[in-house]
């Protein structure tokens, strides 16, 4: 059973259980192992990933659910605010085990691409469904507001 | 000028320990001091690897391309170690921060141990830099005075006339200058100093300045390898059912529905359950889902927590040993002007490190090769090599990058190490590469938690307000007993129980602290910070309790009690005084001091708490002293603060592992709550400037938050806190 999709901008079609959740067949089938398994349940937002601009959790999402749809992964992330989101992670020394920043990364993305300027509440509704065990909180919340400014500039 | 690291603030407690037998009959003699390191050797060069010109020593090559690379014997799971280490060596060696990368080193106890942990491999008890600092120091420069007098040679002028920066020798009277890597063929050649003049503190460029993690840009755009991503060819993935009860074992069987799963390779039965090996996560999953497995649970932990801790209550009141005793507390409080008592209660609390456990494993019949984020190199190759039936040396380690352990990774059984061993042996031992991965759920009912404990705690007060007596009695399990780390116990005190509680530091006449230690089908372990977990909270709390009482506030209470220990004053101070610890907060909001040493860190930090219409608090702002001596990193030591911090939280707030009839009642983050971002307090960290020799930062922050938070809600409700977590009282 095969699955047709835009996987970071290229038409991909995998050959996989279409009940597959997303998150395995984009690192065992397709081969990116940037996005993470954390709870398998929604819970913990390691496994965010794009499906058509949205930020998603990959491990809740059968794979037949993509068919024709455009997904991104960490792997395929463009444009200003996602770059200008790695950026500030990295000058703000967001990650410690960093297990989890795949999937921040993804989320502060989404937000940044729907929300320009973000409040401090704007960012806690959307990164809430994302944990950090090393609790890099304080710095995910002051690179989303640099890479918030960054991208006005 | 030579910089020599001043002898330990008290005895260490070196011990030499002997496997108990109970952890897979593993006969390691260990020589672990569990507060931190003092002791110095060198270790031998390593080979040069292909294409390495330079080696001088196990922990540095350079490159002819001008590369330097440092071979980090600890793991990096987010403490910030690989950057630390790099941080020392790069600076005695005046290399170029641009160039440095950092090697996971082999397992190899002979170059590679611990110096805390005397002969094994691994990190743990926020030891890296502790035991690094003088290794490390010391192997940089040594290779820089290579490198100069490769220089002086090739360009035959005196070694005294050569100076070095960020990489590049220079030649200032012929104004020649040469880039590290132009060096190394004739540095290569020269002997390795015997000794080496370390440079003077104030001449440190790297070591107290910023020196950005070497990890962030990989952990920043998905490309830091983890052991979940290690893709061999050929390889399966294995998910195992364990029991469903502590101490449960595999009655009988029936694998048909899940060998029928497609995908589905092989179902084997295993010491610790039944495995089912697949092409891939999924279908792995799918099978275990399917197998039907009828469990003995006979000799299974049949009990509630609930129960437990009644057993521990009553216990506290029967005799127990002694961890401290000075003067008579007893008589002390019996005779004093105002009595105070308390209990506190603390739950088993899971790591739950945000990736599950994992490892790949390629055993055959002469080797094993194993993939992992490896905290305890030394005792998992024991361990798989018992497993396999191999000699240790025949098993290696690929350490890679773990993601969080919060001490998990470091068990003396090495849990999931020998799981995966078992799984290939069972497999057949081909060579066929299979990655042992757990599910969240897994992790959260895979015991090894931080072990359940109730304090009982009195104290008398004088009528000036002093303490003239204190009585701490701690019950709980002991997390070294019947593992290689059983010599950590002395006369039956195991030290992991009483540290925090049995050095308390506050000035007390009478002083008794007791441990009675406990035995039950639960596995425990170290959890970030270990002892002072709980100890801390009890005694912070309760001396909060005492100042109270006095009528006096809690810093002002603490800081006339701690003249003999003027670190652990000077961070109190400087917590309150960035506080604005005597400024006056609106109605509704309060705030709490406490203040900890542990791992030969010292840390004090004020909460301030909001407590809302429906009686919810938040906590607002966590304000953040630290003494870890030689600030080495000071962006990592505030990472690692504010980390603790936020780890701390969660676990005080929501943390607890329950037990049902021996079922825990918990399987995944909406079970077992941990903090999330709306929840975390704005930190400030404030680091006290020291040349005292390096102490760690990874553990340490976590101590004194539960406490100070607690002290906050007292401030803000006049509630005090005396069950963990707090949402089981309703506070959270």
């Amino acid at each position: 059973m095969s699955t047709s999709f835009s996987l970071n901008g290229k038409s991909t079609t995998l050959d996989a259980d279409p009940n597959m959740p997303l998150l395995w067949a984009v690192r065992e089938v397709a081969g990116l192992t940037g996005t993470k398994f954390g709870c398998g349940m929604a819970l913990c937002g390691a496994c965010t990933v794009h499906l058509d601009g949205k930020a998603i959790r990959s491990c809740v999402t059968p794979l037949s659910t993509v068919a024709g749809r455009k997904v991104t992964t960490i792997e395929g992330l463009a444009g200003k605010p996602a770059k200008a989101v790695q950026a500030a992670w990295v000058k703000l020394q967001v990650p410690q085990c960093g297990y989890c920043q795949s999937g921040q990364i993804m989320s502060a993305t989404a937000l940044l691409e729907s929300n320009s300027a973000p409040t401090d509440a704007d960012i806690d509704s959307a990164m809430s469904g994302n944990i950090c065990r090393c609790a890099t909180y304080s710095r995910i919340r002051a690179a989303i507001h640099a890479a918030a400014d960054a991208v006005k500039v | 000028m030579t910089t020599q690291p001043k002898a330990a603030s008290r005895s260490t407690r070196r011990e030499f320990l002997k496997s108990a037998g109970s952890v897979g009959a593993v006969a390691l003699t260990i020589g672990f001091e569990w507060a931190g390191a003092t002791r110095r050797t060198f270790a031998g060069p390593i080979a040069p690897s292909a294409g390495a010109a330079f080696a001088p020593n196990a922990f540095l090559r350079i490159g002819s391309d001008d590369s330097v690379t440092v071979i980090a014997k600890h793991v990096e799971m987010g403490q910030g170690a690989y950057t630390g280490i790099a941080t020392v060596l790069a600076e005695e060696l005046d290399a170029d921060w641009t160039q440095v990368r950092v090697e996971s080193a082999p397992a190899d106890a002979a170059r590679y141990a611990n110096l805390a942990f005397g002969k094994i491999q691994g990190t743990g008890g926020s030891s890296a830099m502790a035991n690094s600092w003088m290794q490390l120091r010391e192997a940089g420069g040594k290779a820089r005075v290579m490198l100069l007098t490769a220089a002086a040679k090739q360009w035959k002028v005196p070694l005294a006339e050569l100076t070095v920066e960020q990489g590049t020798v220079y030649h200032a009277g012929s104004k020649r200058q040469a880039k590290f890597g132009a060096l190394v063929a004739t540095a290569a050649t020269l002997p390795v100093p015997e000794a080496v003049i370390l440079k003077d503190p104030k001449d440190f460029k790297l070591i107290g300045h910023h020196a950005p993690r070497v990890d962030a840009s990989a952990k920043s755009d998905g490309t830091a390898q983890f052991t979940l991503d290690v893709m061999l060819p050929g390889m399966l993935v294995a998910l195992l059912k364990r029991p469903p009860l502590f101490g449960a074992t595999v009655k009988s069987f029936d694998a048909t529905a899940a060998g029928a799963v497609p995908g589905v390779v092989k179902v084997v039965q295993v010491p610790r359950g039944v495995a089912v090996v697949a092409k891939g996560f999924w279908a792995a999953k799918q099978g275990r889902d399917a197998l039907q497995i009828e469990w003995d649970d006979s000799k299974a932990e049949k009990r509630s927590s609930s129960a437990i801790m009644e057993e521990y209550r009553r216990l506290a009141d029967q005799p127990a040993l002694s961890a401290r005793k000075e003067g008579d507390a007893a008589k002390a409080i019996q005779s004093a002007a105002r009595k105070l008592s308390a209990s506190y209660e603390f739950p088993y609390l899971a790591h739950a490190p945000m990736e599950p456990l994992d490892a790949v494993v390629k055993l055959s019949a002469n080797s094993c090769e194993i993939w992992a984020g490896d905290q305890f190199q030394t005792i998992d190759q024991a361990n798989a090599a018992h497993t396999a039936g191999l000699e240790p040396q025949q098993v290696s380690i690929h350490t890679l990058y773990a993601g969080g352990s919060f001490g998990r990774r470091a068990n003396p059984g090495s849990d999931y190490i020998v799981e995966a061993v078992s799984i290939a042996k069972a497999f057949g031992a081909d060579g066929t590469p299979i990655k042992l991965q757990w599910t969240r759920e897994d992790d959260i009912h895979g015991g090894l938690y931080r072990p359940m404990y109730f304090h009982k705690l009195e104290a008398g007060l004088n009528a000036g307000g002093e303490i003239t007596g204190w009585r701490h009695v701690i019950v709980g399990q002991s997390i070294v007993a019947d593992t290689a780390f059983a010599g950590l116990i002395k006369d039956g005190i195991d030290a992991t129980s009483v540290e925090g509680a049995a050095n308390i530091a506050y000035a007390i006449p009478n002083i008794a602290v007791d441990l009675s230690t406990t035995k039950t089908g639960v596995p425990v372990l170290w959890w970030r910070v270990v002892g002072s977990s709980h100890t801390a909270f009890a005694v912070e709390t309760f001396i909060d309790e005492a100042a109270h009482a006095a009528g006096q506030d809690g810093f002002t209470f603490r800081r006339k009690l701690l003249d003999r220990h003027p670190r652990m004053k000077a961070v109190l101070e400087l917590a309150a005084d960035k506080a604005g610890w005597s400024t006056p907060l609106p109605p509704g909001k309060g705030r709490g001091i406490a203040v900890a040493e542990a791992f030969k860190s010292f840390v004090a930090q004020v909460a301030e708490v909001s407590v809302g219409k429906d009686g919810q608090i938040k906590v607002d702002r966590v304000v953040c002293a630290v003494d870890c001596g030689t600030p080495i990193n000071p962006d990592i030591i505030a990472a690692q603060m504010e980390g603790g911090i936020g780890f701390g939280l969660g676990a005080v707030l929501y943390g607890a592992i329950t037990l049902k009839d021996g079922r825990i009642e918990q399987d995944n983050f909406n079970g077992y709550r941990v903090l999330r971002m709306n929840e975390m307090p704005k930190v400030e960290v404030h680091i006290v400037p020291s040349t005292e020799p390096p102490t760690g930062v990874g553990e340490p922050g976590v101590a004194p938050l539960g406490p100070a938070v607690a002290n906050a809600i007292f401030a803000a409700t006049g509630k005090r806190i005396h069950v963990l977590p707090f949402s089981s009282a309703g506070a959270a």
